[in-house]
């Protein structure tokens, strides 16, 4: 069975519209000004990949919020299923920066960090002024 | 049993109350949406018309004058900004020239004072902007701005502390006639007897004056579209433009506003839904074409919002102000359209009169004649401002980038009498949100404090009441 | 009156890139004025990534970006206040501040950085027709609700203007469980960055409708659906193209502008094209010793440019306060004697707009935006109408800042030059 797929690059501005086909093992990309183009295109045929940020709820935070990241790119349909998990997840302030709130989530095997302090820079407020 | 009830909370119904407070009385006030000033007092022109305008001998004619000479006293007494600009009709057609005479002769007759015709050099010298076409124009410095909000919230405030109740999202659905008075049933059920009743319910007057009475009347909802500019704009002109009625039909008018933005319109459209405050491209349009007839260069992108109005004019255009003749107690304010602004504080008067005589009132030793505004820390000297913030730290934090709104001004809205309870609220309020931004910077913030002020949460936050949720909740 | 060397309006990337700049120059007296409870600006609700690559050659959330410059900032002990608004600045460079803490206060600077950044056009900007309910939010502050407040707007979501934000909002508003049914975009083209389009359009089957504009509003109280209209070549709604649109909520991503109420305080003069100030190579306004950067100066769509804008201005800043220069020199009159920077032919407008020749020491960043979509062209620098580089370029579109040098050696040959012009030439 053969796989084919159109797309518009985000390699650069020029956005060109490709057409990937892969068939017994071969591949083949059309409408490509350039090599990053053809990898892209081949990459999001068989396996497109995606970083996840959203957010996770802290109890004793500056904010009800914590923004929070995958560690590594995630495979594209597996972000939905991450969002589940996520959504129900109320972590405990004080958060830091790159700390791990979440191993390997979804057999991914990418880890979900924080991407900022749960409190920061309140404090300082008194200290400043 | 109440001796008065009034329905509806908009400018008229407030002024009726606060007059009504000066005397001994039960009386409340029914008011279908979430605060007072929510219909037409909500969106109109802001104008105390010198009156010129209406026909000699109406009542009209008369309630105007006397609103705009009262219009002074009453904005020291109750807070609320006004301010005497002038107002020019201008005439661009020299064959008009007779009609602006008219005019000016109307207003004599009416008792305006001061009216004089000025020339195209003195026009130009007054208002720069002023259309090339320009030939005359009739000037009464008399005319005036006001804001409608500011006015209507004044006097629902003064009449709640002076004694008079006012209950909110009570909508009457029905008016039944009692041996010696009259029964209003809500749509939540509530029940309000009462003596006498006053109809200021605006473009729905009809509907309950037919409720009462077998004179049936007719209002039509009359929608009037605005473009309101950003204070950029706000002295392209000092006085209010009115284009003299001509060929071209009405006209609309170009003027500042007491906060210093620059407005346009209205537009003149009888539509049937009493709600119909939409929008229109045409509108809009029209607007800015008509504007240019008399006012030039109007900073087009200067536009900061849009909104309609509607003005209740009933069939006969005149105010009917009067018992109904086979309804004793049930007495009208109906077809209250312009000017109907400048006129409500003498209406409010000449209800109450009617209202005290007919019930042989007795005066209120207690009433307070005057009330403080929301504090405005921008007024205050330096070191005024300072002490206010060192024993309100609220004043020093701010909330509204464009209007320079503090906490401490949306606190006062929240928790005084007749206190904002949504966005709009306190917007109308404070004009936290009313700026350049509208209100894309203060949104969050404003919704903070009243979820925390209220004890709500997010999602029962409204922007004006009703099923106007903000947010659908915690995600 | 508190005295300051630099006093910087705004602490989010322009402000503290601009401070840690200046500071590392050996300015001692430095305070960033910010509005918000902490620093970082309106990079602490850009929880996305994509922030960094220039800077740091890796990709960096928004939160995590600003991180690098708070840190910065913190380290140089540089002065910041929070929750404080600035009011007014007078073209003496007296700063007015409120706070709850101090009250009013006047300080006084030997230069001011103005990097308060840009603000959202509102619905009212573009007189969209119809009721005004609830459910209507620029996607700016849609953003600061779901990812700052935890609350979501609504559930079926329509989004007018395809810049960067609202295509960002696309996605997140899909990720937290709401159906985005389209995105409509007024132009032939989106401004949004094609990465934007393809991974948070693309991604989740959102369709883009481009030469599309709403023109009705439904719902008295809250939203209840709108309208689209495709639109003819001059962006009219063409009658009888009308779809409608069941929807509680419409996020507006129609444009950025900058902040410049303050700007006109200090009797900036303002550039029609970015409504920014104009500036001439060392980033100072028509105003002696107010300097601008980021997004209050230009919009921008890459943070990281608006980082090493920021460090430059807080360089020559820093420079103008080292030479003690801090009077009140009528700057408009000394441009008369700069080089004129002009937009030539598919050029919408370039930053700086004057250029002192003798100060430049290496080379001179201009950067502009283009008026259309252009492939294959050159963008040539010409003196007087003299060629004098020129560079080729694949693309580039309205939506991308684009940036083309000026070496001192080139700009030597001419030390007379009044014009410098930059245009497109299609190759």
């Amino acid at each position: 069975m053969g796989k084919e797929k159109e797309l518009v690059c985000i390699c650069c501005p020029l956005g060109c519209r490709l057409k990937v086909f892969a068939e017994d093992g071969k591949t083949c990309v059309l409408g490509n000004h350039c090599k990053r183009g053809k990898e892209y295109a081949i990459k999001e045929l068989f396996h497109p990949m995606r970083s996840l940020t959203t957010t996770v709820r802290v109890k004793g935070g500056a904010y009800p919020l914590v923004p929070v990241r995958t560690n590594r790119e995630i495979p594209k349909e597996k972000i939905m299923e991450c969002m589940k998990i996520l959504k129900g997840m109320i972590v405990t302030a004080p958060v830091k920066t790159g700390d791990i709130l979440i191993k390997d989530i979804a057999g991914t095997g990418s880890d979900i960090i924080a991407s900022k302090d749960s409190g920061a820079s309140f404090q300082d407020l008194d200290k400043m002024l | 049993m109440y001796d008065t009830v009034i329905i509806g909370a908009g400018v008229t119904g407030c002024a009726v109350a606060r007059e009504l407070s000066r005397y001994e009385i039960k009386a409340c006030v029914l008011e279908k949406e979430e605060d007072v000033c929510s219909g037409t007092s909500k969106a109109n022109s802001g104008i105390v018309h010198a009156g010129f305008d209406a026909r000699p001998g109406t009542l009209m004619a008369k309630l105007n004058v006397q609103g705009n000479r009262m219009m002074e006293e009453l904005s020291r007494e109750l807070d609320f900004p006004f301010k005497r600009n002038g107002s020019l009709v201008v005439c661009t057609d020299p064959a008009d020239r007779d009609r602006l005479t008219e005019l000016y002769e109307r207003g004599i007759k009416n008792g305006v004072k001061h009216l004089r015709i000025l020339e195209r050099e003195e026009l130009l010298s007054l208002e720069p902007h002023i259309s090339e076409e320009a030939v005359c124009a009739l000037y009464a410095p008399e005319g005036g701005i006001v804001c409608p909000f500011g006015l209507t919230i004044a006097l629902a405030e003064n009449a709640c502390v002076n004694g008079v109740e006012f209950y909110l999202e009570q909508e009457v659905k029905q008016i039944e006639r009692m041996k010696d008075g009259w029964k209003l049933t809500t749509g939540t059920g509530k029940i309000y007897e009462t003596k006498t009743v006053i109809n200021a319910a605006g473009v729905y007057a009809d509907v309950f004056h037919n409720m009462a009475s077998r004179q049936k009347i007719h209002i039509t909802p009359r929608k009037g579209e605005y473009l309101l500019y950003d204070k950029e704009a706000g002295e392209h002109v000092t006085r209010t433009i009115f284009a003299l009625p001509g060929k071209l039909g009405k006209g609309v008018l170009v003027t500042p506003t007491v906060h210093g933005n620059l407005l346009c319109g209205p537009t003149a459209l009888d539509i049937e839904d009493r709600d119909g405050v939409d929008t229109t491209a045409e509108g809009l349009w029209a607007v800015q074409e008509k504007a240019r007839l008399t006012v030039e260069h109007i900073p087009t992108k200067a536009v900061i919002t849009s909104f309609a109005g509607l003005r209740a004019h009933e069939d006969g255009h005149e105010f009917l102000i009067q018992e109904a003749e086979d309804a004793p107690g049930f007495i009208d304010c109906a077809g209250i359209e312009s000017p109907g602004l400048t006129s409500a504080p003498a209406i409010g008067q000449m209800v109450a009169n009617m209202v005290r005589n007919k019930l042989k009132l007795k005066e209120n030793k207690k009433f307070q004649k005057t009330r403080k505004g929301i504090l405005n820390p921008e007024k205050l000297s330096l070191k005024e401002r300072n002490e206010l913030i060192q024993k309100e730290p609220a004043y020093g934090n701010m909330i509204c980038r464009c209007e320079k709104i503090s906490e401490g001004e949306i606190l006062d809205a929240i928790h005084r009498p007749l206190g904002a309870r949504s966005l709009d609220g306190v917007k109308r309020r404070t004009r936290a949100g009313m700026g350049r931004c509208q209100a894309g910077f203060c949104t969050p913030k404003v919704m903070e404090i009243l979820a925390r002020e209220q004890n709500i949460a997010w999602e029962e936050i409204t922007k004006k009441g009703g099923k106007s949720r903000m947010v659908i909740g915690e995600k | 009156m508190e005295q300051y060397e630099i006093i910087i309006v705004g602490g989010g990337p322009a402000g503290l890139a601009a401070a840690a700049a200046a500071k590392r120059e050996g300015v001692d007296r430095i305070l960033i004025l910010e509005r918000d409870r902490e620093l970082g600006g309106i990079l602490n609700q850009c929880i996305h990534n994509g922030f960094g690559l220039h800077t740091f050659q890796e990709e960096l959330t928004g939160p995590e970006y600003a991180a690098r410059f708070i840190k910065q900032v913190q380290e140089l002990k540089i002065e910041y206040w929070l929750e404080t608004m600035v009011t007014d600045i007078s073209p003496e460079r007296e700063v007015t501040v409120v706070n709850s803490r101090r009250g009013v206060c006047i300080l006084k600077a030997d230069a001011v950085i103005l990097a308060m950044g840009c603000r959202e056009r509102p619905r009212g900007a573009l007189n969209i027709p119809g009721f005004r309910p609830a459910g209507i939010y620029t996607a700016g502050t849609a953003q600061r609700l779901v990812n700052i407040e935890g609350q979501l707007p609504g559930k079926e979501v329509v989004i007018l203007g395809s810049g960067d934000i609202g295509l960002i909002m696309a996605r997140r508003m899909t990720l937290e469980g709401a159906h985005v049914q389209v995105v409509a975009e007024l132009l032939p083209f989106s401004g949004g960055l094609k990465r934007n389009i393809v991974q948070c359009l693309d991604d989740y089957g959102i369709p883009l409708k481009l030469k599309h504009t709403v023109t009705a509003v439904r719902g008295k109280e809250r939203l209840e659906g709108v309208t689209l209209s495709q639109v003819d070549e001059n962006g009219r709604p063409i009658p009888g193209t009308e779809e409608e649109y069941v929807c509680d909520t419409l996020l507006l991503s129609v444009g950025l502008i900058p902040e410049n109420e303050l700007s006109k305080q200090a009797k900036v003069v303002l550039n029609p094209v970015t409504n920014g100030p104009v500036s001439d190579e060392s980033f100072q306004t028509s105003t002696d010793g107010i300097f601008a950067c980021g997004n209050v100066l230009h919009v921008h769509d890459l943070v990281d440019f608006v980082s090493q804008e920021a460090e430059n201005a807080g360089k020559h800043a820093a420079a103008y306060v080292r030479e003690g220069r801090g009077g009140q020199k009528d700057v408009r009159k000394a441009w008369e004697d700069c080089t004129i920077v002009c937009a030539g032919t598919g050029i919408r407008y370039t930053v700086p707009s004057f250029i002192d020749i003798q100060r430049v020491e290496k080379e001179i960043a201009i950067r502009f935006r283009v008026t259309a979509v252009f492939e294959n062209c050159y963008v040539e620098l010409l003196a007087d109408g003299q060629l004098l580089t020129r560079k080729k370029v694949r693309v580039l579109t309205p939506g991308e800042m684009a940036e083309i040098c000026l070496k001192s050696d080139e700009a030597e040959k001419y030390p007379n030059m009044s014009v410098l012009q930059i245009q497109i030439k299609e190759a």
